[in-house]
């Protein structure tokens, strides 16, 4: 083994400008993945960051999964019955402060409760549909981050004013709304509510801060023209990603319909899965692409030494040993251009990290979110060396099998 | 009795094709141990395919090269290359030494392949080897730094290294003038003489009758074999 990688040393030393040509291609692949990777990635993870810290991450609501069975199916099971009304039932979720305490004795996190329901605000003549949700601002402390998007006002400021609301930024600029101003919320009942704004929040997400109104639970019950009802329980855990499995426990235990993160925002996760393929994809392409240098190198080498491969064979080296001499070689190639690969990818990741974009949508100036993963570097790294192996092997292969005699006597 | 080194039983050697050559045509041959055997004949006569039939360089159509008692026919490609390692050196027209690699390199290459020495023991025998040969001060120098006889010269204590009981040259001084050719054949004789057994092919009469034994090749079938004072011969060992 000594003497395969004496040969293939000498061989990779004593072409300095076609090793080094060779080296950047695998170093400009692997920097370039990382930082792809990263890029990617930190996008993708501040994305869903934004999306977990805007939203519960499980929401209980007074629904079923499918349609209530009806007294006349219960009791004559074989008839098959087709258009009739549902029993009537009362909206909301039953018992909500048992249910909440059940549910707080296992689950890895918190729950509040709240009301949602549908309201259309008006101020200047402008009339927008909004999504009015009533909250305990105590407890909501406990389940969402509210509190911390507040970009003017508190949540206890709710109660301080007469029927105070707390709207998103962007729904603000678009009604020209300031703290302290006065708007009015239709509900679908035809109820009819005079509201102060009392503060300004800032998700992130625009369509939550375009459609998105707090208020206490008890407007919002005026609202829906129910008093008393509960027909939102919201949850955070400890561990966002656990909200799946935690949501089908609560489902099974309360009968209520309980939707995670995930579910609530599964087109969006699957349109991730599209994204990360096609990165993945272009990734390994580049990766790819990096390891034709070497392949270049490994094709001119073998082609240069037929005679040397010829007279090796003849010695009586085997094909196979003669063959780990040049990917020996391409693995030196690798594994320095590797190494140079890394440092380079951590530059460019800690460069991009430092610009900023402005978000017309928004009107935000925010730094590129890079994710540093050990994962990115080992991925791209052995991806390479692979690739880079593969591109040794065929060339390897092809020169190794010819047969001594045929360059001895071509040479003689 | 003599000790039989190296034995063909009705070599053949067939290029198939559209029209299908018979490069060597049922050669019976038996070269004792420590004989030095010349092949002579025309351009084209398979002399050369013999030789690297005798070597294990290539794999005849029909018959058996057997090297030191060892039938090699069924042997596979790796065997091969075994004997090849540890019974055969060769030497050829052309030097073939690894251009990167300094002389004493390049003689230690089959010792490394091999691996049954140790490196101080496999140093020790090379720079041995190039002394033995004149090379001593040429030892650290690169291939591209002698001349045609210093190459030739390394490339036989290359082809020495291993301790073969067979050397196979293939035209060892096409290449070289006449000094260099003198100094070659001088040392495949004085190998002859300390018990290795010399195959030579040769183009040059001169040197060929300096043979213990010389092997007239014609249309790959051996059309002559001369004694060392020319008289013919007839193998014992091949009857």
């Amino acid at each position: 083994m000594k003497l395969i990688f004496n040969i293939a040393w000498t061989h990779v030393s004593s072409r300095v400008r076609q090793t080094l040509v060779g080296m950047a291609g695998v170093s400009m692949g692997v920097g370039f993945t990382i930082m792809m990777a990263g890029l990617m990635q930190g996008s993708q993870i501040d994305f869903l960051r934004q999306l977990v810290d805007t939203m519960p991450h499980i929401t209980v609501e007074d629904e079923r999964r499918s349609v209530p069975t009806q007294p006349a199916e219960q009791e004559y099971g074989a008839v098959q019955m087709s258009d009739i009304a549902n029993v009537g039932r009362r909206p909301g979720i039953k018992y909500p402060e048992s249910v909440m305490s059940s549910l707080r004795s296992w689950i890895p996190g918190d729950v509040a409760p709240s009301v949602r329901t549908t309201a259309i605000i008006n101020h200047g003549g402008a009339r927008i549909g909004i999504t009015l949700t009533g909250i305990d601002p105590r407890r909501e402390l406990q389940v969402s981050k509210l509190a911390a998007q507040m970009r003017e006002g508190k949540l206890d400021d709710l109660s301080r004013a007469s029927n105070g609301v707390i709207i998103g930024e962007a729904l603000a600029e678009k009604l020209g709304l300031k703290t302290g101003n006065t708007v009015l919320l239709v509900g679908g009942q035809g109820v009819q509510l005079n509201s102060t704004v009392t503060g300004l929040f800032r998700s992130g997400l625009k369509r939550v801060d375009e459609s998105q109104i707090y208020s206490l639970m008890g407007p919002a019950q005026v609202m829906m023209g129910q008093s008393g009802v509960v027909n939102q329980l919201r949850l955070r855990l400890t561990d966002p990603m656990m909200a799946q499995k935690v949501a089908a426990q609560v489902e099974a235990q309360t009968g209520y319909k309980s939707v995670s993160w995930q579910e609530a925002n599964a087109d969006l996760l699957s349109t991730f899965s599209v994204r990360d393929f096609i990165v993945l994809t272009v990734m390994g392409a580049m990766l790819l692409t990096s390891s034709f240098a070497t392949y270049n190198i490994i094709s001119t080498i073998t082609h240069e030494k037929r005679a040397d491969i010829a007279i090796m064979k003849s010695l009586g080296m085997r094909e196979h040993a003669v063959r780990w001499i040049f990917i020996i070689e391409a693995a030196m190639i690798g594994v320095v251009g590797i190494l140079f690969g890394w440092v380079l990818g951590y530059l460019l990741c800690y460069g991009w990290s430092k610009i900023t974009i402005f978000n017309p949508l928004t009107g935000t100036t925010v730094p590129l979110q890079i994710y540093y993963s050990l994962m990115h570097y080992v991925a791209a790294g052995g991806i390479s060396l692979l690739c880079c192996a593969g591109a040794a092997y065929f060339p390897a292969r092809k020169a190794t099998r010819v047969h001594p005699v045929e360059i001895i006597r071509g040479a003689s | 009795m003599t000790e039989v080194a190296l034995q063909a039983v009705e070599l053949v050697r067939r290029i198939e094709g559209t029209i299908t050559h018979t490069l060597v045509n049922g050669v019976d041959l038996a070269v004792n141990k420590g004989e030095f055997v010349a092949i002579t004949g025309p351009s084209g006569s398979g002399k050369s395919s013999l030789l690297y039939l005798l070597g294990l360089l290539d794999a005849p159509s029909e018959g058996e090269v057997i090297i030191c008692g060892q039938p090699t026919s069924k042997l596979s490609e790796s065997d091969r290359a075994d004997v090849r390692l540890t019974k055969c050196g060769f030497v050829f027209q052309f030097h073939f030494l690894l251009p990167e690699f300094t002389s004493l390199d390049n003689v230690l290459l089959p010792m490394r392949a091999a691996g049954i020495m140790s490196e101080p023991d496999m140093r020790e025998r090379g720079l041995a080897l190039l002394g033995s040969l004149g090379l001593e001060e040429h030892a650290h120098k690169r291939p591209n730094q002698l001349s045609g006889g210093q190459r030739q010269r390394v490339a036989i204590a290359r082809a020495l290294s291993n301790r073969p009981e067979i050397i196979i040259a293939d035209e060892p001084t096409g290449a070289l003038d006449t000094k260099s050719t003198e100094q070659v054949f001088s040392i495949l004789r004085d190998i002859a003489d300390q018990g290795q057994t010399v195959i030579v092919v040769t183009h040059d009469p001169a040197l060929a009758a300096r043979a213990d034994r010389r092997i007239h090749i014609v249309d790959g079938k051996i059309a002559e074999v001369m004694g060392r004072s020319g008289e013919e011969v007839v193998c014992e060992a091949a009857s």
